[in-house]
């Protein structure tokens, strides 16, 4: 027993560890920069925020040291029953939660709230890797690709019904998991497609062309045009042939330049979609006629794919208005057709302009006038790396960044080093995960992308989630730790 | 290791991290290095800038009379956000406007650049002492309501309104001028010595730094106060003005259209600048700065134009003094030079006519009798000279004499809007006439001060202020005395004419004998050597204007002046009396009774034009 604990000690990976304890260290620092007040002073007033969350991170070391000194097998033979007891906790905290800005996602146990849906993370990437480290777990088969579905989409469902959005979104990122492991890159791919689409539409829905025609959007010819490009990049890749990818970009260019000249010459208003329409349309004839031709199906999906892009492209405005006001509105500021810095672009008008008025080196550790006065809101959770930025500058942003990176790029190598499927599935489950977090947060703050609220992973206040990322990342470690042993008990 | 065939696939995903980070990174880079506006916007999110405005500096008469100071108003401010449950009846009553009215002013406030609900906005600007009284004992019933304090300026003598200037809103091109210390809303001296000496008299304005939250609450000072700044009064000026004799000199100008220029010629000091018709300075103090303004502007007689500085005129037979200086300094004429004058200037048919007086004269007797055909004869005979190998040359010479007597360019004053008169050169009349195309008695009339010259009342004044020194001068100037400060050197440094002084001995001869017995007896002042002369500018639009140029006493110059009324004729009946009542109440401090009758006689002439024709050039 004792030299199993001293081998844990040593396969410990120390230097994940130490990110883990400086991005803490440094997150409590910014809260309590954010939360600072010019008058009062005390560390250790536990009716501060900062006072708080040193509490949390004493509770934090407390848990890691605990999931370390538990066996590594507790985490695969437990997986499923943690998952479905996850489950059943985020399925009564919809009916029990009392409703907090908007959202019923906390439980509240006389002084301690929890948010069962940052641990619930936790419990799907446990409940994925038991599933896709099943013997034969084959993620292109339908049947196991369903079931790794189900695992992730019923938690992200329940916690859309808790109307937590942004920490349901976070489920998304474990298709890079399914990718790593097999999932062709043709769906991301896809997907990514879907999402340009969709910005496209949006965000050129209501320009017209055309001053005759302002119904017609310029968004759908945008896409359109998009849509055409990578049909033929698809023939290229997929088919390895230049001859009809040739033969379509030509034919397709000609007619849009041939109708642009009797447009500009002639000064004849006419609707480019359909221009558009009917390239299209012919594309796809011809593909069919190809398929036919070479018995190959694939020239009639990529035929096809035209046909169904350009129909999401005219549906997202539909999808586009089922989604809440605030998210649209979140949306267009993102997307810059809304600037109104004192309303919708509040926000993020302010958090960049704490960030940006941090300069090369920043205002000081509490000399920031923005987050300090509460210009920037939600300054100590979603919002923290405002106090990075305006505190610390560029140097202190460029730093947290650089952290973060090596952490999820350690995370990665870490995984790759497993020798067990369950643990390198985690491993990128964890990494996977902290991705999201980190891209979401901070590309919101800084305006890249829209505002959606998750907290950044080891900084944001809050127990539930500092607790919910020490438990993901550190039953990580624990594996990781045992990784030479783990050989003979699969 | 498992090995599995898709384990590239990690290189795209650690790829993929990079390129994210990468991203953020160069967003980073130019949200906080490259666009510097974000801390231009923090700073106006946090810091409240409470602005404390210095006291504007005083302005005195040479002899330490306050003609200008200072007298509180207030800025009625608001702070729209505080506004809770506001009385806005009681408060128009209060103010005397109308509900209208607060709501015009109130989407005026709106309108306005930088406008921001948390923060005081200037909701009506230079409330009274009286009307501030009255709100101040019931502000606590207004939340969102303060006061700011400011000066205007106050007039202790209803003089000089044009030389002071006044003070007034900036407008963007100020700002623009001077954006460290101007902000939208700021006063500052709009002419005069208000505007030439703003950056004394202005002194530096005082600032507190407080920090305001999101909610526009404020938090305490920024730094505990460390880089507060406490405001610093402007610096009193003391002009070169006798407010006596400048009121004397309004009050002898009144129903007339003209100037006084008077010099201290040891000095260059300006001792009286009236420009006539005038107003009362206290007209353009605050709320009916604007309208008063309107009026003045649209006054057919133009009260805010400058005369003394900017008219220009043709300086008449005051010039033949500075034509009598060059040919003499040109050896051209010595004092005892004489020309034939037989009732003016006759050339085949071209005359230029004179007055009967004996002939022929020497050059004292030239001055004395303003005899026009000495002057074109002599004039003439140096154009003419073979020694400057052609009129052009010749011309130039007499160009450069006249300019460095004070003419053709801007003396300098310290007064904005100076005009610098006109005096040819020869490329003029090169493209008037074509090259070489010129003769001497085509610009014959340049020797009595007529044809294409042109003259500021303050230039002509400067002339007598030049003879009366034998040929130096200051740039005349209206500062005597900056607080704490020295004059720019510009008004210290002695300016030396290209006349040898000699030369100016006949001149002052000439002059003393206008006044003993000539054309300016009628004006003579007992006991006191006075040196003038006379002038009629010629002009084409009406009736000629009278002009008069002169300094004493003789051998100790103590005042130079140079009178002009317009349209009013001959320099001897209008401008000598009143330059010699000047000199008079300036030296002596009283007008005898022998000159009494003259001096009812100035104050009771109404000289102003039936239709009025401005002289602007």
């Amino acid at each position: 027993m004792s030299v199993r604990q001293n081998n844990i000690v040593k396969n410990i990976d120390w230097f994940t560890v130490a990110i883990y304890f400086l991005l803490v260290i440094a997150g409590w620092f910014c809260i309590y920069g954010a939360v600072y007040h010019f008058e009062d002073a005390s560390f250790w007033d536990f009716s501060f925020r900062y006072g708080k969350q040193l509490m949390w991170i004493g509770c934090s070391a407390v848990i890691a040291f605990m999931l370390l000194m538990l066996d590594s097998r507790v985490y695969t033979v437990f997986a499923y029953p943690i998952y479905v007891a996850l489950l059943l906790l985020l399925l009564v905290t919809i009916f029990v939660a009392p409703e907090i800005k908007g959202s019923r996602s906390w439980l509240v146990l006389g002084p301690i709230s929890l948010q069962p849906a940052e641990f619930a993370k936790t419990a799907t990437c446990l409940a994925v890797a038991k599933m896709m480290s099943t013997y034969g777990f084959k993620v292109t088969r339908l049947g196991d690709f369903l079931k790794v579905f189900l695992i992730i989409i019923v938690p992200f469902a329940m916690i859309i019904l808790q109307n937590e959005t942004g920490s349901a979104l976070v489920y998304g990122s474990l298709l890079l998991v399914l990718y790593r492991k097999g999932l062709p890159g043709i769906y991301l791919m896809l997907l990514f497609f879907l999402v340009v689409i969709f910005i496209v539409s949006i965000r050129f829905g209501e320009v017209p062309i055309l001053a005759a025609y302002p119904d017609e959007s310029y968004g759908l010819f945008l896409v359109m045009l998009i849509t055409l490009v990578v049909q033929c990049g698809f023939l290229l890749i997929f088919q390895k042939d230049r001859k009809i990818p040739l033969h379509m970009a030509l034919f397709d260019a000609g007619v849009l330049a041939i109708s642009y000249l009797i447009y500009k010459l002639f000064h004849v208003d006419f609707k480019f979609t359909y221009v558009g329409y009917g390239v299209i349309l012919a594309n796809f004839i011809y593909l069919i006629v190809v398929s036919f031709q070479k018995f190959m199906y694939k020239y009639f999906w990529i035929g096809l794919f035209a046909i169904i892009s350009v129909g999401i492209s005219s549906m997202s405005d539909m999808a586009f208005d089922k989604l809440k006001p605030h998210q649209q509105t979140r949306i267009r500021v993102t997307l810059g057709m809304e600037n109104d810095p004192q309303k919708a672009g509040y926000n993020v008008n302010q958090s960049k302009i704490a960030i940006g008025s941090g300069g090369v080196t920043g205002k000081g550790f509490l000399n920031g006038t923005q987050t300090k006065l509460k210009y920037v809101p939600e300054q100590d959770t979603d919002f923290i790396f405002c106090t990075v930025g305006e505190e610390h500058g560029f140097v202190g942003s460029f730093v947290v960044m650089i952290l973060f990176l090596v952490l999820m790029l350690r995370l990665v190598f870490l995984a790759e080093r497993q020798r067990s499927l369950f643990s390198q599935i985690y491993g990128y489950c964890v990494a996977a995960i902290i991705f999201f977090h980190v891209s979401v947060n901070i590309g919101m703050v800084i305006g890249l992308t829209p505002v959606i609220g998750i907290p950044l992973p080891f900084f944001s206040y809050g127990g539930s989630s500092l607790w919910g990322f020490t438990i993901l990342l550190f039953i990580f470690l624990r594996l990781d730790a045992s990784r030479t042993e783990s050989f003979g008990s699969l | 290791m498992l090995n599995d065939e898709f384990g590239n696939r990690r290189f795209i995903i650690g790829g993929l991290m990079i390129l994210v980070v990468l991203i953020y990174i160069i967003r980073l880079f130019d949200l906080q290095i490259l666009d510097n506006t974000y801390q231009d916007k923090a700073d106006s999110n946090a810091f409240l800038k409470k602005i404390e405005f210095p006291a504007r500096g005083l302005i005195k008469d040479r002899n330490g009379e306050i003609l200008v100071f200072n007298k509180p108003a207030y800025d009625v401010m608001m702070v729209v956000r505080e506004m809770k449950d506001f009385d806005t009846l009681t408060f128009c009553k209060l103010l005397n406007i109308t509900p209208m009215n607060f709501t015009e002013r109130t989407k005026e406030m709106h309108r306005r650049k930088g406008y921001s609900p948390y923060t005081p906005q200037p909701f009506m600007t230079q409330l009274s002492a009286e009307d501030y009284g009255i709100l101040q004992e019931q502000l606590f019933r207004f939340p969102g309501i303060s006061l700011q304090k400011r000066t205007l300026r106050d007039y202790n003598y209803h003089n000089a309104a044009l030389l002071l200037g006044s003070i007034g809103e900036v407008n963007k091109k100020m700002i623009d001028a001077d954006p460290d210390f101007y902000i939208q809303g700021d006063y500052a001296g709009q002419n005069g010595i208000e505007q030439t000496y703003e950056k004394y008299l202005r002194g530096e304005k005082g600032m507190e730094i407080f920090l305001r939250d999101a909610h526009g609450r404020v938090q305490g000072r920024y730094e505990n106060g460390d880089y507060d700044v406490a405001s610093r009064p402007g610096k009193d000026l003391t002009l070169s003005i006798d407010i006596n004799l400048q009121a004397y000199g309004e009050k002898l100008m009144q129903n007339k259209v003209g100037s006084i220029a008077a010099i201290d010629p040891s000095t260059g000091e300006i001792l009286a600048l009236v420009s006539s018709p005038t107003y009362d300075p206290s007209l353009l103090v605050g709320r009916k700065r604007s309208m008063n303004y309107a009026k003045l502007l649209n006054d057919p007689l133009l009260p805010l134009y400058d005369r003394p500085m900017m008219a220009c005129y043709p300086p008449g037979s005051t010039f033949k003094t500075a034509n009598a200086l060059i040919l003499q300094q040109e050896k051209i004429i010595r004092e005892y030079t004489a020309f034939p004058c037989h009732s003016g200037y006759h050339v085949g048919s071209f005359t230029v006519g004179c007055h009967a007086h004996f002939s022929p004269l020497n050059l004292i007797q030239s001055v004395q009798h303003s005899c026009n055909a000495y002057y074109c004869a002599g004039f003439r005979a140096m154009m003419d000279h073979p020694k400057y190998k052609g009129i052009s040359n010749s011309f130039e010479v007499w160009k450069k004499h006249v300019v460095s007597l004070g003419f053709g360019y801007k003396l300098g004053a310290d007064v904005p809007n100076e005009k610098r008169g006109f005096i040819p050169n020869s490329k003029y009349y090169d493209q008037i006439y074509g090259e070489n195309r010129w003769k001497s008695l085509m610009i014959v009339s340049n020797s009595i001060g007529q044809g294409e010259i042109l003259a500021t009342p303050l230039q002509i004044a400067n002339l007598a202020a030049i003879i009366a020194n034998r040929g130096y001068y200051y740039v005349p100037h209206l500062v005597k005395d900056i607080e704490g400060q020295q004059l720019d050197s510009l008004y210290r440094t002695k300016k030396v004419s290209t006349i040898d002084s000699i030369y100016f001995i006949p001149v002052i001869e000439g002059m003393e004998l206008v006044m003993s017995s000539g054309t300016g007896y009628a004006s003579r002042i007992d006991s006191i050597a006075v040196c003038g002369k006379t002038g009629t500018a010629q002009n084409p639009h009406g009736e000629d204007h009278s002009l008069f140029m002169a300094f004493a006493p003789k051998n100790d110059p103590k005042i130079a002046i140079c009178v002009v009324v317009e349209n009013s004729g001959f320099g001897a009946t209008w401008a000598a009396p009143i330059a010699t009542l000047m000199m008079e109440k300036y030296l002596k401090g009283y007008i005898p009774r022998r000159r009494l009758w003259m001096e009812d006689r100035i104050l009771n002439a109404n000289l102003l034009p039936k239709k009025h024709v401005s002289e602007t050039k």
